[in-house]
C-alpha cells in the first residue's frame, strides 16, 4: 500500500468525526446500490458537516428514542395524539440542551446513517429506509429519526428554528438551536426574510450550518442561479459569518467552540466537495443532485468501490 | 342599532393580560390591524416581523412548537395568499397552536383587489388540521378570542376591525360549531357569514312581512361544518336555501352548505349569495355590496327566484329598515 494512503488512514483512525463521516459515505452508497438512486452526493458534502455537530459542536442528550425506529403513527390532527417526532433521537429536551434542526431533509439518509454510527438508531435501521408505513423516509418529515420539524419546502425550517430559538430566549434557556442547511435555500427569499428578522431580534442562541457544495437539482448553482457572494451576503444581514473547509473537522467546529453569549446568529458556511471521498462521482458531473447508476456495469463498479471502501476502513 | 369602534383594540388588550402565553405577532400592519394598543401595553410580548410574512408564519410555528400562542395579526390577504405554503406546512401540518388574525375580509376595504380577502375562507378551508372562524359583529369580535383559544390546533379567524355594529347580544358570545339561530322558518333557510348577516336581517325583516317563514342563521364556524342547527333549518326549509357571504361562492359558506346539502342528500334549491368567480376592485363596501349583489336586495331576489313571485320590493324599501348607516369615513381608512 502507497505510503501517503497509509498515512491518510491513520489520520483517519485517529479522528472519530472523519471515521464517522466516512462510514456515512460508505452507508449511503450501500443504499444507494440497493435501491439503485440516492441522494449520494449529499453524503459525501455534508458528513464531515454533520458528524462534527453531534460529535463537537451540540451538546445533545442520549436519544431516548427506540433504536429500531418506530412506524409511521398518522399525521399530526386533534384526532391522532400518537403522532409524535423524531427530535427523540437526537435527547431530552432541557433548558441548557441544544437542539438539533435538520432543513434540507432530502439529506435524510445522511442522517439516519450518522444516527446509525453514533449508536442512536440500531444497525438495521436502514432495513425500514423508503419502505411503505416506515419513518425513515426518503425525503424526511418531523416524524422521521432526528428530524424535529416538516422542513421539505425548503427554507421554511430557519424560520420555525428562530421561533424556538425566541420562544427559549423568553423562558431564559441557556442551550442553544442549530440549523443544518444547504446553499441552495439561500435561493428563497424567506431565508433572507429569516436572517433579517434574526438579526433585527438579536437572536444570538441560533448557529447554522451551510453545506454549500455548490450543486441543486438542476445542475451548478452557478449557472440555474447564483447566492455568491453568500459569506459577503450574510454579514450585510448581519449574521456573524465564518467560511471553512468542509471537510475539516477542526475548522468545522471552531467557530461554535465560543459559548459566550451572541446578539447575533452564527453561520458556518462549509465549503465542501460533493465527489468527496467517492472519486467516481465526478464524471457524472454537473449532475449530481440524485445519483441513479445507469446499467449493471456502473453498479457493478460501484459495489467494487464500496468493497474497496470497507476493505479501506478495516 | 349600536355600533362599536374597534372593538379587537380593547379587547384584545384586556382579555390578553393575564395570559403570558400569548404573543402578537405582526407584519407592518400594528396599528391597521388594531394591535397597538397590545403593543404598547405589553411590549415584551409583542414582535414585529417586518414586511416578511413567510418568515413570520415560520416563527410563530416555532414559538407555537414551544407552548406560546402566537396570534398573528395582518390582513387577511398576507396570511392566506403570499404565505399559503407556510401555513400549510410549518403551522396546519403540525397542528400547531397558531392563531390567523386576519382583516380585511372581502369588499370591506376600499384598498382594492390586493387588500380584498375573497379567497381566505376557501384556502383555510381546505388545509388539514385548521379551524376557520369569521366574526360578524362586535359580540363576535370580542368572545372570538376565548374561542381561538380553545382549540388544539390552528385557527383562522376572519376579523372585522374599525366601526363593527353590534348584532348581538353581549351576553351571547361567539360558540365553536355552532350557529347563532336569528328566527325560525319553514319557507326559506337563510345562511349568513361576516357583514352579510346585517344586510340578511334587513332583508329577512321585509321578507316576513311580506308572509315568508324564514329561518336565518349566522355562521361563525366555518370548519367545521357540521351543526346539526344548520342541518335542521335546510331540511325545513320548502322552497330551498340561500347563502349570503362576503368571500367568493367558490371554497366558502355556500361550498359547504353545498356540501353539506349534497352529503346529507337534501333535494332542494341552493342559491350561494356572494363574488361569482369575479375580483372586486376599490371602492366603498356599499358601492361594492350592490355592485356585486351581496346586499340585502340581492337576498330578496334570490327568494324571488325560490318562490316564483314577484315581490315588488325597492331598494327604498329595504333603505327604511337599514340597520346602519354607512358613513364616508369607511373610504379614507388607513392601509
Amino acid at each position: 500500500m502507497p505510503q501517503a494512503s497509509l498515512q491518510f488512514n491513520e489520520a483517519t483512525a485517529r479522528d472519530p468525526v472523519r471515521q464517522v463521516a466516512d462510514a456515512i459515505r460508505r452507508r449511503v452508497l450501500e443504499h444507494t446500490l440497493t435501491n439503485n438512486g440516492g441522494y449520494l452526493s449529499q453524503a459525501c458534502s455534508s458528513a464531515e458537516i454533520l458528524a462534527t455537530l453531534y460529535l463537537r459542536v451540540m451538546r445533545l442528550g442520549p436519544s431516548t428514542a427506540p433504536r429500531v425506529p418506530r412506524p409511521f403513527a398518522g399525521v399530526p390532527s386533534a384526532t391522532n395524539p400518537r403522532a409524535f417526532t423524531g427530535a427523540d433521537y437526537n435527547g431530552p429536551r432541557a433548558p441548557e440542551l441544544d437542539r438539533f434542526i435538520f432543513s434540507p431533509v432530502h439529506y435524510a439518509l445522511v442522517l439516519y446513517s450518522l444516527l446509525i454510527e453514533l449508536g442512536r438508531l440500531g444497525p438495521d435501521a436502514l432495513d425500514e429506509f423508503n419502505q411503505d408505513g416506515s419513518t425513515v423516509e426518503l425525503i424526511g418529515a418531523e416524524h422521521s429519526p432526528g428530524h424535529e420539524v416538516t422542513a421539505g419546502s425548503l427554507a421554511q425550517a430557519i424560520s420555525q428554528a428562530g421561533g424556538i430559538a425566541l420562544a427559549r430566549r423568553l423562558r431564559g434557556e441557556t442551550g442553544r438551536v442549530w440549523v443544518f442547511m444547504s446553499d441552495g435555500e439561500f435561493q428563497e427569499g424567506q431565508t433572507w426574510e429569516a436572517f433579517a428578522a434574526l438579526a433585527h431580534h438579536r437572536i444570538g442562541n441560533l448557529g447554522v450550518y451551510v453545506d454549500a457544495n455548490a450543486q441543486q437539482c438542476d445542475g451548478p448553482m452557478a449557472s440555474v442561479m447564483t447566492v455568491e457572494p453568500l459569506a459577503e451576503r450574510l454579514r450585510a444581514f448581519g449574521a456573524e459569518v465564518h467560511e471553512v473547509e468542509g471537510h475539516d473537522p477542526d475548522a468545522l467546529a471552531a467557530p461554535a467552540e465560543s459559548t459566550a453569549p451572541r446578539n447575533r446568529p452564527l453561520v458556518v458556511i462549509a465549503r465542501t466537495d460533493p465527489c468527496r471521498g467517492i472519486e467516481r462521482l465526478r464524471e457524472r458531473a454537473p449532475k449530481l443532485h440524485y445519483v441513479r447508476f445507469k446499467d449493471g456495469q456502473e453498479v457493478e463498479t460501484y459495489q467494487a468501490l464500496l468493497a474497496d471502501l470497507r476493505e479501506g476502513a478495516k | 342599532m349600536e355600533t362599536i369602534q374597534r372593538p379587537h383594540h380593547g379587547n384584545l388588550i384586556r382579555w390578553a393580560k393575564d395570559r403570558p402565553e400569548v404573543l402578537v405577532i405582526s407584519a407592518d400592519l400594528t396599528s391597521s390591524c388594531e394591535a397597538d394598543g397590545f403593543r404598547d401595553a405589553y411590549p415584551e410580548r409583542f414582535f414585529s416581523m417586518g414586511m416578511a410574512e413567510q418568515n413570520m408564519m415560520g416563527f410563530a410555528a416555532g414559538l407555537a412548537r414551544e407552548g406560546f400562542t402566537p396570534f398573528v395579526h395582518t390582513f387577511a390577504v398576507f396570511i392566506c395568499r403570499r404565505p399559503f405554503d407556510q401555513v400549510a406546512m410549518s403551522i396546519a401540518y403540525p397542528n400547531l397552536p397558531v392563531r390567523l388574525i386576519g382583516f380585511l375580509p372581502g369588499i370591506t376595504t376600499a384598498g382594492g383587489v390586493t387588500h380584498q380577502a375573497i379567497d381566505d375562507i376557501a384556502l383555510m378551508r381546505l388545509l388539514p388540521n385548521l379551524t376557520v372562524l369569521e366574526c360578524g359583529d362586535a359580540t363576535d369580535v370580542e368572545s372570538v378570542l376565548d374561542v381561538a383559544q380553545s382549540v388544539a390546533g390552528p385557527v383562522y379567524v376572519r376579523m372585522l376591525r374599525g366601526e363593527v355594529p353590534r348584532l348581538f347580544d353581549p351576553a351571547e358570545p361567539i360558540a365553536l360549531g355552532r350557529a347563532r339561530v336569528l328566527s325560525e322558518g319553514s319557507d326559506l333557510a337563510v345562511l349568513s357569514s361576516g357583514i352579510c348577516t346585517e344586510e340578511a336581517m334587513r332583508a329577512t325583516q321585509v321578507l316576513r312581512e311580506r308572509g315568508f317563514s324564514i329561518a336565518h342563521l349566522h355562521v361563525s364556524t366555518l370548519k367545521p361544518f357540521a351543526d346539526p342547527r344548520v342541518i335542521e333549518a335546510i331540511d325545513g326549509a320548502r322552497l330551498g336555501v340561500v347563502t349570503m357571504e362576503n368571500h367568493g361562492i367558490v371554497g366558502g359558506l355556500g361550498s359547504a352548505v353545498a356540501e353539506l346539502m349534497a352529503e346529507q342528500g337534501f333535494g332542494k334549491r341552493l342559491i350561494r349569495i356572494g363574488l361569482r368567480d369575479t375580483y372586486a376592485h376599490g371602492a366603498s363596501r356599499q358601492y361594492l355590496m350592490r355592485e356585486y349583489d351581496l346586499d340585502a336586495m340581492a337576498l330578496v331576489r334570490a327568494v324571488e327566484t325560490l318562490s316564483g313571485e314577484r315581490l315588488g320590493l325597492s331598494e327604498a324599501a329595504l333603505a327604511e329598515v337599514r340597520l346602519e348607516t354607512m358613513r364616508p369615513l369607511e373610504k379614507t381608512e388607513d392601509l
